[in-house]
């Protein structure tokens, strides 16, 4: 657990950056710190590990006052991730993760028998160990990041902006690899990013920052979407924030019929869903065609009922060139259909129930 | 041709002398100005205090600098320790400068990562930034050796025997070979440190020559989506 009691950071030249914070990062979970520029996010992050020191106000780890622990002691107990990875370019792959096992006086063959766990971990093909930070991808850099963050296995955390430069597509597989490994390792992360669907995706918590320091709200996901505190952090959740928040809406909806046919069947009037042996979907088939490679439609997202929220369950049914979505199992396998419908009318019930 | 072989075994001599002459104050050079380099990145007015004394010292006509180091040092005015001393200023006029470079060179957000691991100052220095900023010193290294071994040679005029001597001794007694000979020596001693130093940096930044190409094979892909 971190606490910050009325932490304060101002520089000489009088700017604060971050205002009498007070705010309590628990532990085994994801809290995020999102806002604009100048909003103190980073500065308060940075004196978790006192890569900055507050002007006024305590912080806590665990219930001890970091400024009384010897700040290079504290540093290797907290992984640290940064954007652009700020990997050692002199040293290869293996050597930049096992950094910090080194640095606390492990041997060199145990360090890099830990580094090479740690790139299985994250991901990492090992046949890049003896590589060079200049001669991976960003992506593949982020995730060094990562693992060297994690070799001596720390159990806080701390990324700053960390998937921020790299494209979309990568960003996204690096936040789904976060989350898993979150889910095997529950560390304590503190996350710093100014991207508020990075935030949403990722915290078990989120600290909305407004400029000047100034903590605007600090929640749970569903309730910042649902319930903003004032007309910032409307503003700064951003559009669509109704239909997002359905990500955290968890209720049943009732499940349709749903035809189903494998291929090499005749054709038959009405949409079918195109399955294969194990009743797991592959495609639409429109009505009035054989049910032939060629004719197979790709369908929309699909809805796990076991993990599934009612977003999920909605685009499922808004993305389905049939209008109905396919609800599967946690194999994969083909339970039912959603009717948009059915998802609004479960929205309706919740409602009613929770009021 | 007949001259020089006719002096060989003097050549020769005067080449190991010359050697160790240049040689020695280069590495003196080095040792000390990495400390003083790093010492000026701390501050920025002992950084430009630093520098620009440096760069004033190398001002200073050689022949002169002899001559005042054993006012200076209080050394015979016979001994080696003033041309060594004298060469050594020379070196670290230049190299301070280069090391300073150098290690204000290394990315801000590699440092501060170095930092965030929990590296102390001495052990970040030695194992992130003095390793990161060998490139730009190995450059202003071979500008300094090659200005060590062209210098040397004016050490000849204050009695100190060098390949410096051929052209004292070739110019006072009309034997152009001996100047010639002179010459050749002295670039070829100067192009064989040269050589040493590339190869010591290369064998010390063998990351400096890796492709930027990124890596072909691309990490694992997070479970697709299946989409119906």
């Amino acid at each position: 657990m971190i606490e910050f009691v009325g932490v304060t950071k101002r520089y000489p030249d009088g700017t604060v950056a971050v205002d009498a914070l007070d705010l309590v990062v628990e532990a085994g979970k994801v809290t995020v710190f999102v806002g604009p520029s100048g909003c103190g996010k980073t500065t308060s992050l940075r004196m978790i590990n006192r890569m900055i020191d507050a002007t006024a106000g305590r912080i806590l780890i665990d219930g001890r006052d970091i400024t009384e622990i010897d700040p290079a002691q504290l540093r290797r107990g907290i992984g640290y991730v940064i954007q652009n990875a700020g990997l050692f370019p002199h040293r290869t792959i293996l050597d930049n993760i096992a950094t910090v096992p080194r640095l606390v006086g492990w041997s060199k063959t145990k360090a890099r028998a830990r580094a090479a766990a740690l790139m299985e971990i994250v991901g990492l093909d090992p046949a890049l160990a003896k590589r060079y930070p200049a001669q991976l991808s960003g992506g593949q850099q982020q995730r060094v990041g990562v693992a060297r963050a994690l070799a001596a296995d720390p159990p806080i955390l701390l990324m700053d902006e960390p998937f921020s430069a790299v494209d979309p597509v990568v960003r996204e597989s690096l936040q789904d690899e976060l989350l898993r490994l979150q889910s095997e390792l529950g560390k304590t992360i503190v996350f710093v990013t100014h991207d508020i669907d990075e935030a949403i995706k990722l915290g078990d918590k989120v600290a909305v920052f407004r400029v000047g320091g100034k903590l605007a709200q600090y929640d749970e996901p569903g309730t910042l979407l649902a319930r903003p505190a004032d007309g910032f952090v409307d503003g700064f959740v951003g559009r669509d924030r109704g239909y997002r928040g359905l990500g955290f809406t968890f209720a049943d909806v009732p499940l349709g019929e749903l035809p189903t046919v494998q291929l090499g069947a005749p054709a038959a009037p009405g949409w079918r869903l195109v399955v294969d042996a194990e009743q797991r979907p592959t495609g639409w088939l429109p009505g009035g065609l054989p049910a032939e490679p060629g004719n197979v439609v790709p369908g929309g997202s699909l809805h796990d009922v076991t993990s599934g929220t009612l977003r999920s369950a909605l685009d499922a049914a808004l993305s389905s060139p049939s209008g109905l979505g396919v609800a599967v199992d946690a194999e994969g396998r083909v339970v039912g259909a959603i009717a948009a419908d059915e998802v609004l009318a479960a929205l309706d019930r919740r409602r009613a129930a929770v009021s | 041709m007949t001259w020089v072989l006719a002096n060989l075994d003097r050549l020769l001599s005067l080449t190991l002398e010359h050697l160790y002459f240049s040689v020695i104050p280069v590495v003196l050079g080095l040792v000390l100005a990495i400390p003083i380099g790093w010492a000026a990145g701390l501050r920025p007015a002992v950084r430009a205090v630093l520098v620009n004394v440096s760069g004033l010292l190398y001002t200073v006509p050689s022949i002169a600098l002899f001559v005042l180091m054993p006012v200076v040092l209080g050394t015979q005015i016979r001994s080696q320790v003033n041309v060594f001393a004298a060469l050594t200023i020379y070196t670290l006029a230049l190299l301070v400068r280069t090391v300073v470079d150098g290690l204000s060179a290394v990315p801000s957000g590699v440092v501060d990562a170095a930092t965030a691991m929990g590296y102390g100052r001495v052990r970040r220095f030695l194992e992130v930034e003095l390793p990161l900023a060998v490139p730009v010193i190995v450059a202003g290294l071979r500008v300094a050796a090659a200005s060590t071994v062209s210098l040397v040679t004016v050490a000849a005029l204050v009695g100190f025997a060098n390949l410096g001597s051929l052209f004292t001794d070739g110019f006072q007694r009309d034997i152009p070979q001996s100047v010639v000979a002179g010459i050749v020596l002295v670039l070829l001693v100067a192009l064989v440190l040269d050589r040493i130093i590339v190869y010591v940096g290369r064998l010390l930044t063998p990351w400096t020559r890796v492709t930027s190409r990124p890596a072909r094979a691309v990490a694992r892909p997070a479970s697709p989506e299946v989409a119906p």
